[in-house]
């Protein structure tokens, strides 16, 4: 069985591990829709999902998106502390806990691919739903090419070096 | 205001719900819903993570509602060097976010378009999922929580970056 390679889905295989034990009625996930909307009306905003904003970050021309993301991790990192520190629980009373991420070669081979993709659309996977949103339909067809590449990366995965 | 609005999504995600914040696992849990064909790395409850892709609508949506509601006129303003440079490939207009020059249906059947929406779209999709996370997951989240190899593949995405935008990019343009 190969190892656990990606950190986003709490478990690889068929079952999950380290899910949430309690039982909530799918209305409980409109919160999720909510700080979803709140996400995507910042991004347009602030023109993250720019494909002009990313030229020039990688053209070394405006250092606006390295702010956005350099402030976003240091506001992360210190709430994460918090969370830790304090003990914070979650709203149901649930202890938050956290996934330790181990090495392997895929973070190299896949993090240039996505790299060069990023570059190329002005968009990672976040910005393409807002892109879509924000009028260009277009975005759809690259969204649906974006889950193609992750199917196909699903039926390769066994032979692909980790 | 931009970055520590998105820096506060990861304690928000903790605290409602023992979530970990990560977009890209959305295009996954799509796969295994309309697609699993017996694929081991498919075969999970995706109703247990459901709740990202409510998030992902919530970003459709909010896309929507700043680009329809709370719209000032989006002309935006860009480096006048990149300017220079984009104008030699046709790139004039910056009414929209995106170049209407590359981003509109019709171009989806040059090879200009073809390239970059759909061959971008592809890498994407299929380096995200082999580096395990994307921009949210690895280089937000994964850096948050100071683990060395979310490090690793921030800066990965990083030189994949600059290589497309310096160097295949230009080349990509001019056809």
């Amino acid at each position: 069985m190969a190892q656990n390679t990606d950190f986003e889905v709490r478990s690889l295989d068929a079952l999950c591990v380290n899910e949430s034990e309690l039982e909530h009625r799918w209305y409980h996930q409109l919160k999720y829709l909510v700080v979803g909307i709140l996400f995507g009306i910042v991004f347009v905003k602030t023109e993250i999902i720019s494909w002009f904003r990313i030229q020039e970050m990688f053209r070394l021309q405006s250092f606006h998106m390295y702010g956005v993301i350099g402030s976003a991790v240091i506001v992360g990192a210190l709430s994460v502390f918090l969370i830790k520190r304090l003990n914070i629980k979650t709203i149901y009373g649930e202890a938050i806990t956290f996934h330790p991420k181990t090495f392997n070669k895929g973070l190299i081979y896949g993090g240039l691919l996505f790299g060069l993709g990023w570059a190329v659309t002005g968009a990672c996977p976040g910005p393409l739903f807002a892109q879509i949103g924000s009028g260009f339909s277009v975005v759809l067809v690259t969204l649906l090419s974006a889950i193609a590449g992750t199917w196909v990366y699903g039926y390769f995965r066994e032979r692909l070096p980790h | 205001m931009a970055g520590p609005l998105i820096g506060l999504t990861v304690p928000t995600l903790l605290i409602i719900g023992n979530k970990s914040f990560g977009i890209s696992s959305s295009l996954r849990h799509i796969c295994a819903i309309c697609m699993p064909a017996n694929i081991h790395f498919f075969k999970y409850d995706w109703r247990k993570e459901i709740w990202n892709l409510f998030f992902v609508a919530g970003i459709f949506i909010g896309g929507m509602i700043a680009a329809f509601l709370l719209t000032n006129p989006l002309q935006i303003t860009v480096h006048p060097s990149l300017v220079q440079v984009l104008s030699n490939y046709g790139i004039v207009d910056y009414h929209y976010l995106m170049p209407k020059e590359i981003f509109s249906w019709g171009e989806l059947l040059t090879l200009r378009g073809f390239l970059i929406m759909v061959v971008g779209g592809f890498m994407i999709g299929f380096g995200t999922r082999y580096a395990g996370g994307c921009t949210s997951g690895h280089a937000i989240m994964g850096l948050s929580t100071l683990q060395w190899p979310s490090l690793v593949a921030t800066l990965c995405f990083m030189v994949g970056g600059f290589i497309m935008a310096n160097v295949i990019l230009p080349f990509i343009l001019s056809l």
